[in-house]
């Protein structure tokens, strides 16, 4: 392990020098982590997430982090992650969908207890029958949660999305978890670039004073003075602190949309704004509708992508804005509710544009062609039927 | 040092509330060689005010609990939900209330967080939960905390009921009670929950009935003193619901003395090192005294 030295969170995430490495999905995770000063990590293995924290555990072995084990599960990981960020340190683990519901009940209550944690989420189907492959329906049961989400389309954003994330989810006006989710398979076991920041420096450590709620070390008062409890005094009193509270925890979750700006270049990226017809996609399937616009580029067509970063904070504004003059939006997704499309819908004026879909489920690749025959449809261009026998 | 986040800044102390001033003058705060639970009622206390049912005895275990804290200034007390909880989160001592059950998971991160950040500080941590808590739904948690040898105390506070749900059957309710969800009786005999703890590995592990306020904060004492310095300790501590069970108030004493002699009686393990130590420390407070 070489020696690492701590270095302003922006010259890490702005400014150092990168140099460039073919890895895996998951190999850019745990890259991220070696480079964020977390103190401790918990796992509990699931495919495809299990790189992932095999790699995190081989930076314990190597003395990046100072504690990390092998949770009973993965109610008790997520459990033990809130009691040790609590405690007033940097924590990481990550999973993957079954492993993700199992744990949601603790995962939820993160935000609720002010908890700076670092989530990765490794797609894989849930519900029956049966899959390991990377379907993105778990993200839904995110999306009500309180925790930022951020959704990562290849290698090179989860590791700037996993190394962001440990610097935004402590930021004093935002204090609550960030989760970084990609498809399991897709990105996590495939190779692409990442322009990695140096291996021998590190985010500065956790400040466990530097915080809008104390952490429990009986070094600092504790966040109320326990003995003025109104919560179990009446109902009224419950229903009053639990509404403020949740207020807080989502007016934290949109104050996080500055620092995503700033060190992910926003919540939104668009390719040809001036375009007729729109891809609007995240994670990996926003890979593929990069690949549909280039086909259509090559055919003359007038399409644009809005690649969709951050899915918590939902960035309203910014999709209305790119799509305020489209005549089609069209989202492609790996799930077979259509979450996404359902968030775009609720944010623009023009809700009519949205074509649903194309969707792949239980974990199937998602052709360009697919994409394409909606841009056809959305142009008007009539396609003959080629039948291949 | 918990000490000096108690402590009133100089010039604050005339402004803060009388229940907070009187629990600093008068309270068992780095005043416990001088205060323990044989004198309650003589001390301000760490828990007063609560709205669990009048005479449970659940109630009264908790305040001897918080009487008897070797180190409370430096204490953090996990709960979860359950009638326990109801006082516990009241109580002048760092409190923390995840999910139902998790206590002994979320303990084990934060134990090992204190020690990551205070390797040469005492902070005490003590998970204390109902038996439908523990021994059902976070089974599997507790479980693995005392195979992972975590160290922090374990106290199950068992009524053999889900007390605060509306008297449903537990897996430490005792064969054959008829309780909601047993409209039939219960089929199975109470968890063995003490020999289930040292099976797992724990390094202390007691079972009583609350009919001796001496002995019971002696345990509480030396289940955390065990716990800082070698691995998971476990109290199983009977105190009963006197409303599903329909215990008089008055008789309350009357049933648990009775069950201390049927089936709560009081056991005592440690391990040899637990044992020279503890006498090692209690040689010395004597002497002290
Ligand atoms: C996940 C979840 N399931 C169920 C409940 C409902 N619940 C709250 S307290 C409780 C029973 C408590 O029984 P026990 O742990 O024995 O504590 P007691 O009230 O008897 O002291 C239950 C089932 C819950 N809060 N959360
Ligand atoms: S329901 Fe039973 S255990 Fe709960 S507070 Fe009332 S008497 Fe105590
Ligand atoms: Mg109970």
């Amino acid at each position: 392990m070489p020696e690492q030295k701590v270095v302003d969170i922006d010259y890490l995430l702005l400014e150092a020098p990168r140099e460039r490495k073919f890895i895996t999905g998951a190999q850019a995770m745990a890259e991220a982590v070696k480079r964020a000063n977390v103190d401790m990590a918990i796992a509990y293995p699931i495919t495809p997430q299990s790189e992932v924290m095999h790699l995190v555990g081989d930076l314990y072995a190597q003395g990046y982090l100072k504690d990390y084990y092998r949770a009973e599960e993965e109610y008790g990981t997520m459990s033990a992650i809130a009691g040790a960020s609590r405690a007033g340190v940097r924590v990481f683990t990550a999973t993957s969908g079954p492993g993700l519901l199992r744990g949601i009940e603790a995962i939820a209550s993160w935000p609720g207890h002010r908890i700076p944690a670092v989530l990765g989420v490794l797609t894989r189907v849930v519900n029956a029958p049966l899959s390991i492959q990377p379907d993105n329906i778990e993200l839904a049961y995110l999306l009500h949660s309180g925790i930022i989400l951020l959704h990562a389309e290849n290698q090179q954003d989860v590791f700037d999305m996993t190394l962001a994330a440990f610097a935004i989810s402590e930021m004093v006006d935002v204090y609550i978890p960030v989760a970084v989710a990609t498809e399991g398979f897709f990105v996590t076991h495939a190779k692409g670039y990442v322009e990695m920041t140096p291996e021998d420096m590190k985010l500065p450590p956790r400040d466990p004073y530097k915080a809008p709620v104390p952490v429990t070390d009986c070094e600092v008062p504790p966040a109320r003075i326990q003995r003025d409890a109104p919560v179990q005094k009446s109902n009224f009193m419950s229903y009053l602190i639990h509404a403020v509270w949740q207020q807080e925890v989502w007016a934290s979750n949109m104050r996080a949309m500055k620092y995503i700006y700033k060190y992910l270049g926003g919540p939104i990226e668009v390719v040809n704004p001036d375009a007729d017809v729109f891809v609007v996609a995240s994670g990996c399937a926003a890979a593929q509708g990069r690949e549909a616009v280039r086909y259509a580029q090559q055919e003359g067509l007038n399409v644009g992508l809005v690649k969709i970063k951050s899915i918590r904070p939902f960035p309203v504004n910014e999709v209305r804005e790119a799509l305020k003059n489209a005549k089609a939006a069209i989202i492609p997704e790996h799930n077979i509710e259509g979450w996404l499309s359902k968030e775009v819908k609720a944010a623009i004026p023009n809700s009519g544009i949205v074509t649903d879909g194309p969707r792949v489920y239980g974990g199937m690749t998602l052709p360009v062609e697919l994409i394409m025959e909606e841009i056809y449809k959305a142009l008007g261009i009539k396609q003959e039927k080629k039948v291949v026998i | 040092m918990g000490l000096r986040y108690l402590q009133p800044a100089p010039g604050f102390k005339e402004y803060l509330p009388k229940d907070y001033v009187d629990l600093i003058d008068f309270g068992p705060f780095g005043k416990t060689d001088q205060l323990d639970a044989t004198k309650l009622g003589q001390f301000k206390e760490i828990v007063e005010e609560h709205p669990m049912c009048a005479g449970c005895f659940m109630a009264y275990f908790v305040r001897v609990f918080y009487a008897s804290l070797p180190n409370p200034e430096d204490t953090i007390v996990l709960g979860t939900a359950g009638c326990a909880r109801l006082a516990l989160s009241q109580a002048a001592v760092p409190f923390i209330y995840g999910n139902y059950g998790d206590t002994n998971a979320v303990a084990s991160g934060l134990t090992r967080a204190l020690k990551l950040r205070f390797p040469d500080k005492t902070k005490d941590v003590v998970a204390i939960a109902g038996d439908g808590g523990l021994m059902d739904i976070g089974f599997s948690m507790t479980m693995h905390s005392w195979f992972r040898k975590e160290k922090f105390t374990t106290i199950m506070v068992d009524n053999e009921v889900y007390g605060n749900t509306g008297g449903q059957e537990s897996g430490m309710s005792p064969k054959g009670v008829q309780l909601k969800m047993a409209p039939k009786g219960k089929k199975f005999d109470k968890i063995p929950a003490t020999e289930l703890a040292k099976q797992a590995g724990c390094v202390y592990v007691a079972k009583l009935a609350p009919t001796n306020v001496k002995r019971m904060a002696k345990v509480i004492r030396r289940a955390i003193l065990a716990a800082r310095e070698f691995g998971p300790t476990f109290i199983h501590a009977y105190t009963s619901c006197n409303i599903e069970y329909s215990i008089p108030t008055e008789e309350v004493l009357k049933d648990a003395r009775e069950r201390e002699k049927k089936d709560f009686g009081f056991e005592e393990y440690m391990t040899d090192e637990v044992r020279q130590y503890l006498e090692e420390i209690e040689k010395k407070e004597k002497a002290n005294k």
